[in-house]
This record gives C-alpha cells, structure tokens and sequence, in this order.
C-alpha cells in the first residue's frame, strides 16, 4: 500500500521570496536603499536598525547557487584560482569571490547580470578560519568595501557565561557605531528590536518544523528542505520569513496528520551530516527513486539556521528539542543593549552549527542522537573537502556511530565544486551500502 | 675560537634539543619530579604553565610518511595536523601528562582533540577559547577572563595555587626568552649574518620544547660568542620566510646550503620564528591581564588577522613590510603548509602586497615530506631571474 503524496502547498511562495531577495539586493540603489553582505550566520537583526530597505546578500547560498548552475561556476572557481586561490579553499567562498572577480551576479534562475551589485558594507561573523577573511578579501577585490567581522568563537553554548556574551555584544554595539558611521543613517532601536524577536521566531519554527519529520512517513525529503531551510540563512530576521515559516509549520502539521510523506514508499529512513554536494542532488533522487530511501534530514539543514537546546548543561547529552522564543523564555526586550544581549546569548547558545566545533564528543552527541530521535536506519555521510568546518570531526563521527551499532557510509565530494565529485563512484557506494544492509532496490 | 657556527657547543646542544625532544622531556621528568604539558599553538599562555612548574612543550611532528592517522582525520586536514597525531598514536608522547590548545585554526583543533581523545597518560586536557578578532579592542579582555579559566583549571590539576611571585618569575623567564631570541633576529639585519636560516629555526624551536631558563642559559652564551665567529659561507640573496610553521631542516638545508646559487634567509615570519617570540610581556601588576595583552597584540596569526570597521589591513602585512625594508630582503619565500586555509586565504593579498613593493617572491606548499628536486628548481629559477640583467652585461 503506497504513501500518499502531495507537491507542497507553500512551494511556490518559498520560491518566489528567494527570487525577489536577489533582486532585491541587486536593485536596492535604484531606490537609495542600503545593501549589505555577508555570511548567512552574520547577526543580520543588526543592519535591520537601519531601516526598512535593507537588503543583505549572505554568501553561503549565494555559493551553493553558484555550484547549482555548474557552468557558471566553473568559469568563477577558475577565474579565482588564477588570481591565486587555493583550490580546497571553502567552495562557497570561492564561487563568491569567482563572482566578484568575474564582475558578474547570478539570480536565484541562473540568469547572470553585469557587474557584480557592491555591497555598502560588509558585516560577517567569524568562527571557522574563513569567514571574516572571505569578506576582506572580498572586499579588496571590490576596491576597498568597508568591513567589519565579529569574534564569536567563545566556546560552545552549555559553558556559555555573561563574560562570553558581553565580549560579543561589546562588538555589536561598536558595528552599530560603524554602520551609522559608513551609511550616513541613524540607527533605529525600535526596527532591531523587531528584528531580533522575528530572528528568534524564524529559527525556532524552523526547529519545530525539522522536529515535525520524526513522524513515519516523513512529511519532508530533505531535498525539499533545502528550499525551506535556507530562509533561516537569507533574511531570518524579516517578518515575511517568520510568516513563511508559520505557513510552513501548520502545512507539515497537517500532512502528518493526514498521512502524507514525501515518498509513495519509504522503506528506508536515513540522515545525513554535511552540506551536499549542490551541484549532484541528484544523489537523493536516486536514493529515492531506486532504494525508497528517505533523508530525513540532517544536523547541516537543521542546525545550520535552527534553534535548539542542545547539549545539556553537563555537556553530556544532545536535546534535539527548539529553543525558546524571547516571549516563552519570559526575557523582555526593551531597548538596543537587551535585544543584542538576547541575539548574541540566543545565537551562541543555540544555534546547533556554533557547538559542534569545539568538541568531537559534541558532534558525536549531536549525531547519533538525532539518528535516534528521527529513527533514522543509517547516516550517509558527505566527506565534503569544501568545507573544513562542516568536515571537522566527521571521522570520529563515523567510528564512534560504528561501535555503537549505526550503520554508516561515507561518499567524497564537494559541496560546491563540480570538479570535485564522482558521480558514478558515489552510486556505486551507495548500491554496495544498500546491498550490504539488505535493502532491495524497487521494481 | 670556534670558526664556524655549526662547531660552536652551544649551537651543537640547540640541535640536539630539537632532535632530542622527547628524550629532553622525558628526562626533565625523571628529574625534577614534574609535570609535562604539550601545547598545540603558540598562543597557549605558556607562562601560566611554567608558573606552576610544569614544563611545556609545543606538540610537533617527525616529517616522516605516515597513514596511522587517517581514521580519524580526512584527508584535506593538514600535513602538520596529522603528523602531530601521529606522534601521539605511535605513543611518541606517552610521557605526557597533559595537553592543551589555544584556539586557532580548525585543522589543529581537529587535531588536539583526537590526540587528547586517544594519546595514553593524558590526565589533563583543556580547550582554551582564545580569542580570534585580535584586531578588536575587546580581545584583550576576553582573554583576560579565559586565562583567568586556565589558571584555575591548571591549579585544580596540580592541587596548587599558582601565586603573583610565580607568575612574575616565569614572565621573566619568558621575556628574557623573547628577548635573547630576538636579539638572534637582530644580528641578522647585517650585510654578513653569522647565522642562517637553519640555525634560526634550531634556535628558536629548541626553545619551545626545552625549559626556557636552562635555554636562555646557553642563548645568552651563544650571543656573547657569535659575534667573534667569523661568517664562513656567502650570503648570496637575503630571503625571508613566510609562511606556516616550518621546521624541517631538509627544506632549509636545500636553499640554504643546497643550490647552485648561495641564498640565506635572514628573517622567518612563521610561528616556529619571529611570530613565537616577537613582543614582551608588559607586567605592570594584573600579570594576567598583561599576559592576555601580549598574546593579543602580539604578531597575529592569519588566523586572526582580519579587517574590523575602522581598521582595514593585517597587522601581519605591516609587520612583514617593515621586515622587508629593515633586513634588506632581496626575496620572499611564502611556505604555506599544504591546506593550511588561515594562510591561503591571505595568500592572494600578500602577493599583491610583494609584488607593489617590487619584492619578488616564490609560493611553496609545504607536504610531510618535501619535493626537494622540484623545490630546488623552483627556488633556483627565481634566483636566476631576478639577476637576468646581469646576462645582458
């Protein structure tokens, strides 16, 4: 008896906020408005206080949808090799900087407009070795684009304490110092506010949302997701996403409740770890239309840009279970020092991809509990040689799963670079993997 | 008198040190009773370690071909972070009661954190969130407050506090270290240096992995005796190094004393050279928040060296352009560990920084084991252009 399907109602309104954000961004002088770029995890409440026209462009999906149309790619990833970048630099960065380069901007439909839109600024974090080195190369490569990166490599969030958060805030409150000072604006407290109330809201919902998919069926695949999870990183802080979101939250709601999966048979449940390989999502298809294998998702697509508890205080245990809001936590935000103070502490505390760098015993915890809590068959892991943060502890990861009984596979490749994956190798691995556990591929 | 460098005692012990490492370290123990500590990155307060007599030493590899570690780290990590492991995991550091590691670049962090997982005898490991905007005005205070964690830390281990005196006597220790050795650096500004690039880094690493006072023993008699020794090779082109930890002697025997065309570095701007020692300890009462400032506003690490609002360059960049103008550098060898992101990543801007100064240089990757044919090529090809005048004479 197969599972009912159904394309997702919200598709297209995901769809059609991701077109209009790169535009948005490229046309933003047209009108006076202020642009600004800078990683996905950059604080973006805080350029918010700006005004209500503006518009950042965050360049880790901005890479991926680079590496996605894989000509254009192409011609950036050499473009930047030949000024003299390393080729196992972060593939995200390298498409980006390809682009400034080439003086050319992708949109979200692979339309390729000229030349590059300039940011006003630059405003990124930095806790692997590349972010804030990504924006002022970047920003020497656009002749000189004002840039400031904040230090958030305290440690992870169960040994989070109020020196730790101070020494982040201090940072935000002199960007905002900076930003008055490089846009001309004066800084409006009451639209930070807003912003980090909707931060929170957006990636707490994403969490509920990913926490929605432990149900059998699965309600999503998480080549769907990649179209969800990716608002946590464009704008989190805009009210439209959390209005996305929310829409997004009753639809899965109801599908688990009416019995609708995302496979007509899903005989297989797995998860993944990395970032994928964006140029080859092919991959999930493939699992799905010859195995019935469903990912269910992923500690990348849920803990990138969602909420969570996490480890508890003792650092022992994972809790995949969502952070809360400023509202459910009872903390109030009432002027521009409390609603930093709530965006760093939420942040540094919460957000599942700044813990796991600090510890393999923190991602061995984070993994193999969410294969428990999303029933999970097996993980396929993406030794991924684009990203050095996202592959950091993969290893241990994959002996430790091992002995405590996860059956476990491993492809190599590139998040975003189309040079660096095999296609034919990794169904290969794949079919040997299926194979080996018994799984039988689909009349 | 001694005539040449190489047949002075004290420059003969420094090499020993250096290769003798874990024989040193492990006699230290016999010794004096005491506790071992490897550090895994230039920015561990060193001195906090040393004021609880515990004798640090940096975690390095041997160069030598390896597969031991690639169960547990991938493959695009760097050669220096898995030949460190792999030191650990053929039981080369048993003799070491802890380990430790100042936050730097993520390829060591990957590696300390299966060395402390897997290395036997490791009774004390400690993760210590240094920060990495150095270039930001609060740096300094948040180091402050993790120091202030490491000290704690370090005196719950050893069951002892760790008192201002003990502190003061190893800052002391540690900058009479930063001093001598940058006194080293200095006899090399001349148009003959006594010294090559070799000695410099025997020098300079033999002093991260024996005690600091018994070294600054030896430093202190190797200065006083250095100046009569008369220079018995030719300088030929002054090169500085920059780059990635680099303490391989092949590398520095082939340019140095290998190629048909003589070269000498005169100046090595990497962490087993100037960025260790560079900078003293200003101790003007809160020892730990003087100590934060040192490591803070010392020469960065690439790692750490990035635009924030107001200030748009690398302190690193300065500090290498004003080395280039004061050591009279003819060339710049760039010897980057092969995936060592921290230094790609200010690769493409350092070469525009050499190349508008009209400085030549030469981009090496460093491997565990290096490519000497090829290098020698490289190196000597660069040499020869930039006398290609000289042809036409």
């Amino acid at each position: 008896m197969g599972v009912k399907v159904r394309p997702f109602e919200c598709w297209d309104d995901f769809k059609k906020y991701r077109m209009e954000y790169y535009r948005n961004y490229l046309e933003a002088k047209e009108n006076g408005s202020i642009r600004w770029a800078g990683s996905a995890w950059a604080f973006d409440p805080v350029p918010a206080g700006l005004g209500e026209d503006v518009y950042p462009l965050t360049g880790e999906p901005y890479g991926a949808t680079a590496a996605f149309f894989r000509d254009f790619s192409m011609r950036a990833l050499e473009t930047i090799e030949r000024k003299g970048a390393a080729r196992d630099l972060c593939g995200y960065m390298r498409n980006y900087w390809g682009s400034v380069a080439m003086d050319k901007y992708l949109l979200a439909d692979g339309a390729e407009i000229e030349p590059f839109p300039k940011p006003d600024f630059n405003f990124t974090i930095h806790i692997c070795c590349t972010h804030a080195k990504w924006y002022h190369y970047a920003a020497e490569l656009e002749g000189g684009v004002p840039t400031y990166a904040v230090d958030i490599s305290v440690g992870p969030g169960y040994l989070l304490n109020d020196k730790k958060i101070e020494y982040v805030v201090r940072q935000l409150e002199d960007a905002i110092q900076w930003m008055e000072k490089v846009t001309g604006r004066e800084y409006d407290d009451e639209l930070l506010i807003r912003a980090v109330e909707n931060e929170a809201r957006s990636m707490t919902l994403w969490s509920k949302i990913c926490k929605l998919n432990q149900n059998t069926p699965a309600p999503m695949e998480e080549k769907s997701m990649f179209s969800f999870y990716v608002m946590t990183l464009l704008r989190r802080s805009d009210e439209k996403i959390v209005k996305l979101y929310e829409k997004l939250y009753k639809e899965v709601e109801s599908r688990v409740k009416r019995g609708i999966g995302a496979l007509t048979q899903e005989q297989f449940r797995f998860v993944t770890d990395n970032p994928p390989p964006w140029p080859f999502l092919k991959v999930y298809r493939y699992l799905e239309e010859n195995y019935g294998a469903v990912s269910v998702g992923s500690i990348y697509t849920f803990g990138l840009g969602a909420a969570w508890l996490g480890m508890d205080e003792k650092g022992e245990n994972w809790i995949w279970e969502p952070a809360p809001t400023p509202e459910e936590a009872g903390y109030e935000i009432h002027d521009r020092r409390s609603a930093l103070w709530w965006t760093a502490m939420f942040n540094l505390k919460y957000r599942a991809s700044w813990q796991h760098e600090y510890s393999h015993w923190i991602r061995k915890q984070e993994t193999y509990q969410m294969v428990k809590d999303w029933k999970a068959d097996a993980i396929i892991m993406h030794l991924n040689r684009g990203c050095e943060l996202w592959n950091m502890s993969t290893l241990e990861v994959r002996d430790y799963l091992v002995r405590n009984g996860v059956s476990v596979a491993t492809y190599e490749g590139n998040m975003a670079d189309p040079r660096e994956f095999d296609e034919a190798r990794t169904f290969n691995v794949i079919d040997s993997f299926m194979q080996s556990l018994g799984i039988e591929k689909l009349t | 008198m001694t005539t040449s460098v190489d047949d002075m005692p004290q420059m003969k012990k420094f090499r020993e040190w250096f290769e003798n490492r874990h024989e040193y370290a492990k006699k230290w123990k016999e010794k004096t009773g005491g506790r071992v500590v490897g550090y895994y990155c230039t920015y561990v307060p060193e001195e906090i370690l040393y004021a609880a007599e515990i004798l640090p030493v940096r975690v390095l590899g041997s160069h030598e071909p390896e597969s031991i570690t690639r169960p547990y780290l991938h493959d695009m990590y760097c050669p220096f972070c898995h030949d460190t492991l792999a030191q650990g995991l053929q039981g080369r550091y048993n003799y070491l009661d802890g380990v430790t590691l100042a936050q730097s670049c993520l390829h060591m962090r990957q590696s300390y954190f299966s060395f402390a997982d897997r290395v036997p005898n490791i009774e004390w490991s400690y993760y210590l969130p240094f920060p990495h905007g150095v270039n930001n005005p609060h740096a300094g205070d948040f180091a402050k407050h993790e120091f202030e964690k490491f000290k704690e830390s370090v005196e719950e281990w050893t069951g002892a506090k760790i008192s201002d005196s003990d502190l003061d006597r190893a800052i002391e220790v540690y900058n009479r270290s930063r001093e001598l050795l940058t006194k080293v650096f200095e006899l090399r500004k001349a148009e003959n240096p006594p010294i090559t690039g070799l000695h410099a880094m025997l020098i300079v690493v033999s002093s991260q992995v024996v005690d600091k006072e018994e070294h600054n023993e030896v430093l202190e008699s190797f200065l006083e005796e250095v100046a009569e020794v008369e220079p018995d090779r030719e300088v030929g082109t002054r090169l500085m190094l920059i780059g990635s930890e680099d303490y391989d002697i092949e590398l520095f025997e082939l340019i140095e004393y290998g190629m048909s065309y003589p070269a000498t570095f005169v100046f090595e701007e990497n962490c087993t050279g100037s960025r260790y020692f560079w900078g003293a300890v200003e101790n003007g009462g809160d020892r730990i928040k003087a100590l934060a400032e040192r490591y803070v506003y010392r020469v960065p690490c690439p790692a750490k060296d990035w635009a924030r609002g107001d200030f748009f360059g690398r302190r690193r960049f300065q500090f290498i352009e004003n080395v280039i103008k004061e050591w009279n550098v003819d060339a710049v060898i760039i010897a980057q560990m092969k995936f060592c992101d921290p230094h790609e990543l200010d690769i493409p801007s350092l070469r525009d920084m050499l190349d508008r100064m009209g400085v030549r240089h030469l981009h090496l990757e460093l491997d565990l084991t290096q490519p000497v044919g090829q290098f020698r090529t490289r190196v000597e090809a660069m040499i020869e252009a930039m006398g290609e005048e000289d042809l036409f004479i």
